[in-house]
């Protein structure tokens, strides 16, 4: 046998320069795709800012008109470019569609971290990741299919004229769409909420429906904010089902079951027109872009702060 | 009883027995309500897309059709519209150039996300500490995870098919332009994903590696990559999910509306198949109705058996094969 520790005898060798190099390859390698994702951010900043700069400069609208224009009519002479109607068709879609999407996804959160047993959990949660899964041009061929006839058909009995393109439709389909968002993420903070905290007042004699909505929903409250706040989110930036569902029609109307036209919408539409690129109409996209941009963003902000501070109250 | 004292004049303790009863089983239900009507949906989804495939639009109506007679018809149409090109009659159409597009997104989204992202990820855990400049990228890419896909349609129009206005830079409406710009669209995705795995792996596991003389880079390669690989899978399978699924950045980024030659390779032009289906659904000829339905069975088949896989992928890995992996230390060893 070798006497352990005698150099010369040992097959050790030591890592030599070619070792140390791949370690600061491979570390800046590493590196350069993390500082990717930041370029990302920037890209997307750069190219929002460059060319919305260059849609005002083509001095068909200034920005405060743009702001606060009434009427998007980029093919009329002259052009009207105002954004409130491509917002207010987004409100309506995202707020009727967190109507149907808040309750239900916070009560099917309830139910998965106070109600279910580990067997039910185990097969609900899939599927309800499952149904998160399913692409979004499919939520828009289902409301064409079945929501808007159906709507037609049961509204028409009551006499309320449903358009073939119509507000509610979208609302609806957006809203089954972000259920599961809103229930996986308001389950993980119903979960995250302290045992003791329960304990405590089924102690008091507390019934499981007071446990659960005065003690373990006021104390997750804060994350269920997030996650409201971050489905509405998703809400204002989703696009084929509002594309299909809801038309192209921009306009301020408080009817819900007519077309409206979100900016999303508008943005599908103009790339699929013919306006040529470079144009001022072309070049207007991108200044709704940067409408959705920052929309987007700050309630993004504003949640990831929210989670932020709640995580720290009970961790 | 002994409850009795606590119920009397002098205090104004109510117990409403009555109401408290009634309120637990109902809220109960009213939970258990809404989580199966979810599931519901799900299943209205798909069958109501299974529906417009059984029973196509433009048949004569009252005639009654045998199921199995159905069944053979709706086999037929599938078969067709995998093997068929888009034409301009409905009767004819389908989805194959759509159907190869979208295989060589695949494979050019996997080969860019996946690498970028993980190694991202790795950076992240295993290179950054607890730094502030960490928890900039970390929140950077938190964002970057909430943007609407859109607007990354928008960043690739100028980004990669303009080139940023530089004609050598441009790539034109092609098909690397496309799977880059879906690339960017899934990398905060798997990154988050492989954070996730890459935290769950026990800190033992790195010093046992690094205390036997490892670098850095030959503990990750040979051991912190090989175990958080179920989460990693788990994490990729669902971001490439998603970028297939995904129409309106490809519309942006030169998809186009109908195509006929079959690209061949990354310069080519190109489609997917969300794309021809959103045109289809467009349409208002009944016809096309049914193509746009055939062609959502497609590409739901093949999203969700994903996102099937990648749930299996997870759940084998949470029951303990991940951990056996990954030795234990048992009590008492080291005493």
């Amino acid at each position: 046998m070798n006497r352990p520790g005698d150099p010369a005898e040992s097959r050790w060798k030591s890592p030599g320069r070619l070792v140390r190099w791949q370690e600061w390859f491979v570390h800046g390698m590493l590196a350069s795709f993390a500082v990717l994702t930041i370029l990302t951010t920037l890209g997307i900043l750069v190219v929002l800012g460059s060319e919305t700069v260059r849609f005002f400069r083509t001095g068909e609208v200034t920005p405060l008109e743009f702001l606060t224009g009434t009427a998007m009519r980029p093919e009329a002479d002259p052009p009207r470019y105002g954004v409130l109607p491509l917002v207010w068709g987004t409100l309506v879609i995202t707020v009727g569609s967190s109507l149907i999407a808040l309750p239900i996804g916070l009560a099917a959160a309830i139910y998965l971290s106070e109600y279910a047993n580990f067997r039910t959990r185990s097969i609900l949660k899939p599927i309800l990741e499952l149904l998160a899964g399913v692409p979004t041009i499919v939520y828009g061929y289902l409301a064409l299919l079945l929501v808007t006839p159906l709507l037609r058909y049961s509204l028409g009995l009551v006499g309320i004229k449903v358009d073939t393109y119509n507000a509610a439709s979208a609302a609806i389909v957006v809203g089954i769409m972000i259920i599961p968002m809103v229930s996986s993420l308001s389950e993980d903070v119903l979960r995250a909420v302290p045992q003791g905290l329960r304990e405590a007042a089924y102690g008091l004699g507390a019934t499981k429906f007071e446990v659960s909505t005065q003690v373990v929903v006021p104390a997750g409250l804060s994350g269920i904010m997030a996650s409201f706040i971050l489905a509405f989110s998703r809400a204002i930036g989703e696009t084929m089902a509002v594309v299909l569902a809801a038309g192209q029609m921009p306009q301020i109307s408080p009817n819900v079951f007519a077309s409206v036209q979100t900016m999303t919408a508008y943005i599908v539409s103009v790339t699929s027109g013919d306006a040529p690129y470079g144009s001022p109409e072309h070049l207007s996209l991108f200044a709704v872009g940067t409408v959705l941009f920052l929309m987007t963003l700050s309630l993004n902000l504003i949640s990831g702060a929210i989670l932020r501070r709640y995580r720290e109250e009970y961790s | 009883m002994a409850t009795r004292p606590l119920t009397g004049p002098d205090t104004n303790f109510r117990p409403n027995h009555r109401r408290r009863a009634l309120m637990d089983p109902l809220f109960r239900w009213i939970c258990f309500g809404a989580t199966s009507v979810s599931v519901l949906f799900l299943a209205t989804v798909i069958g109501a897309v299974l529906l417009r495939v059984l029973i196509p639009a433009g048949g004569e109506p009252g005639q009654a059709v045998s199921p199995a007679a159905r069944v053979t018809a709706a086999f037929a149409l599938i078969s067709r519209l995998v093997t068929n090109k888009t034409g301009l009659d409905a009767a004819e159409s389908g989805y194959r150039v759509g159907l190869i597009s979208s295989a060589w997104l695949l494979f050019f989204v996997v080969a860019i996300s996946v690498p970028v992202g993980v190694g991202a990820a790795v950076y992240l855990e295993e290179y950054c500490g607890k730094s502030r400049w960490k928890s900039f990228v970390q929140m950077n890419i938190a964002n970057l995870a909430g943007v609407p896909s859109i607007v990354y349609g928008l960043l690739g129009l100028i980004l990669f098919q303009r080139g940023l206005g530089f004609e050598w830079l441009a790539l034109g409406p092609c098909l690397l332009a496309g799977a880059l710009t879906l690339s960017l669209l899934i990398l905060p995705v798997i990154v988050i994903a492989t954070q996730e795995a890459l935290r769950a792996v026990p800190k033992s596991l790195r010093l046992a590696a690094l205390a036997l003389g490892a670098t850095r880079w030959q503990m990750i390669r040979d051991h912190l990559l090989p175990a958080a690989s179920p989460g990693i899978l788990t994490g990729t399978i669902l971001g490439v999910s998603r970028a297939i699924g995904e129409t309106a950045p490809l519309l942006m980024v030169g998809a186009a509306a109908s195509l006929l030659k079959v690209p061949r390779g990354p310069f080519d032009r190109y489609t997917a198949l969300p794309v021809e289906i959103y045109y289809n659904a467009k349409e208002p000829a009944e016809a096309y109705s049914t193509v746009a339905a055939g062609g959502i069975l497609i590409l739901l088949c093949l999203l969700l058996s994903m996102n099937f896989l990648a749930i299996l992928i997870r759940q084998r890995a949470s029951r303990g094969h991940g951990s056996a992996a990954i030795p234990t230390r048992r009590g008492g060893s080291m005493r």
